[in-house]
Parts: C-alpha cells; structure tokens; sequence
C-alpha cells in the first residue's frame, strides 16, 4: 500500500490539485471564480497526462540535429513519450477556446441581470417567475 | 522506489507551489488576484512542464494558458465584478462533500496508474515510442512532437482548429461584436 503511493506519489498530488479546482468550481456562487476553478482543475488534468509521459533520465522528444540521420534514431537515447505531449497540445488550445465561450455567456449574463452571483440570480429568476403569475 | 533523477526534486518543489497557490485562489474574494494567481498558477505548471520533459507543452501553455487565458479573465472580470461574494457555510460542506466522494473514487484508481517515471510501462512502450522509431525515416524532422501533431495526427490538430472557431463564431455572436441589431435600438 505504502509503496503503491510511493511510487505515484507526484500522481497523487496532482490529483490533490484537480480537487482544489473542483472545490472551487462547486463552493463559489461568482461565475468567474468558477470559470478560474474550470481552469485550474483542466491544468491539473493537464499535468497529469504529462506526468504519465515521464520518463527519468529522459529529455524531450527531439533529435539532436547534428545526429539526425536518415531512418536512425540516436542510440541509447532516452526520451519522454510524446503521444501524451500531443494530445495536451491540442487540449490545452481547445480548453482556451471553451473558457472564453464560457467567459461571453458570464459577460452576456452581466449584462441582462446585472449581477454574476448565482444565488441573486435565481432569486431574480424566482420573483420573474412569480411576476408571470405561475 | 527505484531509478529516479534529479528532476523529482523540481516536482516536490512546483508541487508545493501550486497547492499553495490553489489554496489562495480558493480563499481570495478579490477577483483581480484570483486572476493574476490563475496566471501564476499556468505559468508553474509550465515551468513544471519543462522539467517533465514537455518542452512544447510548456511553450503552449505559457503563451496560451498563462497569457491569453489571463487576459480572457482579466477582460471578463473588468466587464463584469471585481469582488466575490463569500462562500456560505452551506456551500462550503457540500462543496467539500463532493470533492471528498471524487477524491475517494480517483485515490482508488491511483494503484492502476503507470508507476510515475519508469520507462517499461503500458504508457509508455505502445504508440509513442513508435512514434519516435518512426519519425526519422518516415517525416525526417528532429521534433517527434511537431511530426505527430502536424502529421500522424494531423486530423486532430485540424479539429481542434474546427472547434477554436467554432468558439470564436459563439463568442463573437453572444457579445455582439459586429454591432448588428444594436444600432435599431440605439437609434430609436
């Protein structure tokens, strides 16, 4: 069990993290304190993926110039995985664009309710509800 | 634990940097430095990166994550509040309530995960390394990163462009930032 831990010790912080971010996102009423958890806990997620392409001894996944030779990889060269570095590349470009979408809604909902604080917003909600007479 | 380099001592060291930082960010009711410790946040977790071995990751995440998602945040929280209100005590015990039945469930799984920096691991023996076999007879460019992203891979590098404007059409449209349909209202 110890040594389970031990040896994904560094998971077992990041996964820490991802839960700081998702604490942020369910105990704060303000919208952008919640899109600022969304971020962290997706920066974790992050880490993760890139903690699991780890490997010791080994630098980035890019050949020395000088050595590149056609069809030959440098011997006894170790490297990180970079399938994992791929897929965050991609994923860190798209997290960007559904913060700033989710951003505008924040913006679009300042606008018409003059407040971002969820709980004033469904108090506004509620009294238009009883307005309409339902 | 066996192997290990020098590198694990930066993870102790960006590990209780960023569990200090989401801390505060969790306890600040400022908005402005909510923000600026966000951008702080990426910025180590890029610094991280490098010291993982991510030196592409790293790069994108500090012009992309630490830059434009700070200024996202800094120009939404201008438009919209600079102050949060406090969190209820309500929210408080079910917010932690929530994370503790997740943290249970990832804890559990975290035995299954590919023991941290061994290079023999289901992880890391499949695709990627054949990745890095392949790369110099078949792209011939010493980044194996920039090959599998712009070739091998190539059709998800051109989704990812699909839904980054796909974003941009929605925010654009959500903000009204072409104008029409606002100069009626303004005009009567």
């Amino acid at each position: 069990m110890v040594e389970i831990v031990a040896e994904r010790f560094t998971y077992a912080v990041i996964l820490v993290l991802m839960m700081v971010g998702l604490y942020a996102v369910i105990a704060t009423g303000n919208l952008v304190k919640r899109m600022v958890g969304l971020s962290i806990f997706q920066t974790s997620v992050f880490l993760l993926y890139i903690a699991t392409a780890k490997v010791f001894g080994g630098g980035p996944a890019i050949f020395d110039y000088d050595d590149l030779t056609y069809g030959t990889i440098p011997e006894d060269a170790i490297y990180a995985n970079p399938l994992p570095h791929v897929l965050i590349l991609t994923a860190i470009v798209v997290g960007v664009a559904t913060l700033a979408m989710g951003l505008a809604l924040v913006v679009r909902i300042r606008e018409v309710y003059g407040t971002i604080e969820d709980d004033e917003l469904s108090e506004i909600d509620h009294d238009d509800e009883l307005k309409k007479g339902v | 634990m066996t192997g290990g380099d020098i590198t694990q001592y930066f993870d102790y060291l960006f590990m209780i940097m960023l569990l200090f930082i989401g801390l505060t960010i969790i306890r600040l009711q400022n908005l402005f430095a909510v923000v600026m410790l966000t951008g702080v946040y990426s910025l180590i977790a890029a610094a991280w990166f490098v010291s993982l071995g991510a030196a592409d990751v790293a790069i994108t995440e500090a012009a992309v994550g630490a830059g434009i998602s700070t200024v996202l945040l800094l120009a939404a929280m201008l438009l919209t509040a600079r102050e949060a209100k406090p969190t209820t005590a309500f929210r408080h015990w079910a917010a932690l309530v929530v994370m503790a039945a997740a943290g249970v469930a990832v804890f559990y799984a975290l035995g299954d995960l590919p023991v941290y920096g061994a290079a023999d691991t289901p992880a890391n023996t499949g695709p990627g390394m054949a990745y890095i076999e392949r790369t110099p007879s078949e792209i011939n460019i010493p980044n194996v990163v920039t090959a599998v992203l712009a070739s091998y891979r190539g059709f998800d590098t051109m989704g990812e462009v699909f839904v980054v404007f796909a974003a941009g059409v929605g925010v654009a449209l959500l903000l009204n930032l072409s104008g029409a349909g606002r100069r009626e209202e303004d005009g009567e």
